[in-house]
């Protein structure tokens, strides 16, 4: 993290960089001690894992199902598809990143950076990653090439959207916010087919595409609807504030192993069969559905923390009960409810785990497939340390992309700066 | 609303014109085989049948996802059978605890996960499933480390045994033991390569499961050698394909694909030589066993709701029993097992099937 309070210092009562660090590590003896302690521990584990990584592990285990993992079964003929909507996907990434930092917030008296610190590191490890990973794991020559492309679409775009995002009107930039949303459906359509495309069973969906795929699903569709649940529980109506209170409680009060065999098993004795949703989208509208209630709470929560005058000060400015809500409070109380969302978020993500224990092939689950594969066996502990690291990448951006975000919500702050 | 009912109509026209054509073509009993379940599959035009998908040699993708093993093989077998296409199936995951609805609700049609057939499953009054003809004889047995120099049961008094829940293992191995006086404390798993996992890292002094999964497994450790399988099958654990009850003709005609790949080995019909089999038994009348069995004359298949030349579909999609299991399981895969129980009875082994009349 940046300080602001010491980049404004002039350089010359700056601590040297050697003092900071033993100030930082080492303020008393013991505490030094402790730090020594720590680090050594920390490389030894470290050590310990390089070497089985390089010496003992078999790659070739990754090496020759790296695709399986990212889309599972999806039929090889129609893969072009991903790869074109990941292509698209990084092209929109590195526009909204660039256009991030061309404009910073009207309401800043600072200029914010074009390339911050952070950013720098970012685009860094973006391009080692797409050029060191996929030689290291020697994957076909056309595969590299596909990953090389995606990095340096998404840098390229991160770059002249930068250079020249300026230019554009303000409400062109409005446009490229509403692409994501387009984005999404297109890319519902680029996977399920339909529509002059060749259909691909939701039943092909596998691995890191069905997890994201679900995980976003549920995270778009579950927002609206704990919004909702949220006002819905602080209404003046009892039917509806008794309606609200009861599902969150009732869905707060199950696991939600236990309500996605609901989905799973129940649903197909109860509804005549052919008319009960395909098993992936039973799977999804679970974790809406649960997910809703705890975001639900979370909103609740920031719903709360907006003084009550801000409405009343809404509504005697003259706007309705709904306007003041929807442009008043609500925006206030996401704000604040915005870090309790974003770990509700990185749970659903992780909650789509589970999805393996219903049968589904989510990431977990193909990866257990792989481990089955008799060409394979005994090779687990390589693909859990593949999956720990592939999850742990979907949280963390997750966790980063909405701390940026609550910089820039927040009034107070200021611009990133390098 | 008024295309989907007349796309409906059309459908069952087609349907209709189909089975005229079919009772003109073989005078058979068609008509009289009512089963929701081939109706449903035929309309789909797809078969959908439940694997593991997690359990080596018997299910599991290879690296393009492309589902392989025994019980794939066997789904092949009754997609080309009903549908006359192997590839006319879609193959869903399910684990041990959603098998049984997964059937009884209708969603897959046939279970050909690796299921034991024992009472409480097969009767009404249980998991109400109507299970086919025993497809893999398995037994539960232990494995143990070499070095433990543990060469019975009474030797595992007081160890620790890693366990998968929700299985019949554990009731199996409890009453063995319990039998020799021994104690031992469980480690329940839900997943097989966490239970071998932790049998690896020594957690457990011994594991216990059916004898095609430990051997299975200890083909995939670092030095298979150093391991050791008791030997002893503490159990029967006949493993069979399933179906509802509720649709007794869809289990019939599922019982005798099964039986049909069995006879197939019996009479030397192999993937390779189907059609000369074929042709030979079409030119030469004296040859009525096969003859009725392929499809040239009678109308077994017929009987059942399906083709008459379904076995000449399946052994061609698949090869026979013999040929199943060497490409997944046997000495020749990558997995070794011995063929054991498994063999033909006039070789030996249990399996065996019914005549073709």
């Amino acid at each position: 993290m940046p300080q602001p309070g010491l980049a404004d210092t002039p350089s010359s009562l700056r601590p040297s960089p050697l003092r900071r660090l033993q100030r930082s590590l080492a303020p008393t003896v013991a505490d030094g001690l402790l730090s020594l302690g720590l680090i050594a521990l920390l490389l030894w584990v470290g050590l310990q894992l390089a070497s089985w990584a390089i010496g003992r592990a078999d790659w070739a285990v990754l090496q020759l199902n790296s695709m399986l993992l990212l889309v599972g079964r999806y039929p090889l003929a129609e893969q072009w598809r991903l790869w074109l909507l990941a292509g698209l996907l990084a092209v929109q990434a590195g526009l909204s990143w660039g256009l991030l930092r061309a404009w910073p917030r009207a309401d800043r008296s600072l200029q914010g950076w074009l390339w911050p610190r952070h950013d720098r590191i970012a685009a860094l490890c973006v391009g080692l990653l797409a050029l060191l990973l996929p030689a290291a794991l020697q994957l076909a020559l056309p595969l590299q090439a596909r990953w090389w492309l995606l990095a340096a679409a998404l840098l390229a775009l991160r770059w002249a959207a930068g250079r020249w995002g300026t230019r554009l009107h303000r409400h062109q930039l409005r446009l490229v916010g509403l692409l994501w949303p387009v984005l999404y459906l297109a890319g519902l359509w680029l996977i399920g087919g339909g529509l002059g495309l060749p259909r691909v069973a939701s039943g092909d969906w596998g691995g890191l595409l069905l997890t994201l795929l679900l995980a976003s699903f549920a995270m778009a569709l579950s927002f609206p609807l704990g919004v909702l649940l949220a006002l819905g529980r602080r209404s003046s109506l009892p039917l509806l504030r008794w309606g609200s209170v009861v599902y969150i409680e009732f869905i707060r009060g199950a696991p939600l192993i236990t309500l996605l065999f609901i989905g799973q098993n129940i649903l197909g004795f109860l509804l005549p069969s052919g008319l009960a949703p395909d098993r992936v989208w039973r799977a999804a509208w679970v974790l809406i559905f649960f997910a809703a209630a705890y975001l639900a709470e979370a909103v609740r929560s920031g719903l709360a923390a907006v003084p009550r005058g801000q409405l009343e000060a809404a509504r005697s400015l003259g706007l309705s009960q709904a306007q003041a809500l929807v442009q008043v409070v609500i925006p206030q109380a996401l704000r604040v409810a915005l870090p309790t969302m974003v770990g509700q978020f990185i749970a659903l993500l992780q909650d789509t785990t589970l999805l393996s224990l219903i049968g589904l092939l989510d990431l977990l689950g193909t990866a257990r497939g792989i481990m089955a594969n008799p060409e394979f066996l005994g090779h687990s502990s390589e693909l859990y340390l593949v999956l720990a690291v592939l999850y742990w990448g979907c949280c963390a951006s997750l966790g980063l992309g909405s701390r940026a975000l609550e910089r820039r919500l927040d009034p107070r702050s200021e611009p990133t700066r390098g | 609303m008024a295309v989907p009912f007349r796309r409906a109509g059309a459908g069952s026209l087609a349907v209709l014109m189909l089975l005229l054509a079919a009772c003109a073509a073989t005078s058979g009993p068609v008509g009289e085989i009512s089963s929701a379940k081939l109706a449903a599959i035929r309309s789909r035009q797809q078969l959908i049948c439940g694997i593991d998908g997690q359990t080596p040699g018997f299910s599991s993708p290879d690296n393009q996802g492309r589902e392989r093993g025994f019980e794939v093989d066997l789904c092949k077998a009754v997609a080309a059978a009903v549908l006359g296409d192997a590839g006319k199936l879609s193959l869903h995951t399910v684990t041990l605890d959603s098998r049984f609805a997964a059937v009884a609700s209708g969603e897959i049609d046939l279970l050909a996960r690796t299921t034991t057939n024992t009472l409480s499953r097969d009767a009404p009054g249980g998991n109400a499933l109507s299970f086919g003809p025993v497809d893999f004889h398995d037994g539960v047995d232990v494995m143990v480390p070499v070095a433990s120099g543990i060469t019975a049961l009474n030797a595992l008094n007081g160890s620790t045994i890693c366990l998968l829940s929700g299985a019949t293992t554990e009731q199996v191995l409890g009453d063995a033991l319990r039998r020799q006086g021994a104690t031992y404390k469980s480690l329940r798993f839900a997943q097989i390569q966490e239970a071998f996992a932790a049998y690896q890292a020594g957690r457990c002094g011994a594991i216990s499961i059916d004898s095609s999964i430990l051997a299975a497994q200890r083909s995939g450790f670092a030095d298979p050698a150093a391991h050791r399988l008791l030997g002893k099958a503490l159990s029967k654990e006949p493993q069979a394909p399933a179906t509802a009850q509720a649709d007794p003709a869809w289990a019939h005609a599922v019982r005798w694909i099964v039986y049909a790949l069995i006879e197939a080995e019996e009479q030397g019909i192999t993937q390779a030589n189907v059609k000369a089999k074929l042709a030979e038994a079409r030119a030469n009348p004296k040859l009525a066993d096969r003859r009725r069995f392929l499809g040239v004359e009678g109308n077994l298949g017929s009987q059942l709701g399906l083709p008459d030349d379904f076995v000449v579909k399946v052994i061609t999609a698949v090869g026979h029993y013999g040929e199943i299991h060497a490409r997944h399981l046997g000495e020749g895969s990558t997995l070794g097992l011995s063929r054991g129980a498994n063999r033909l009875a006039r070789d030996g082994g249990l399996m065996f099937s019914p005549p073709f009349r």
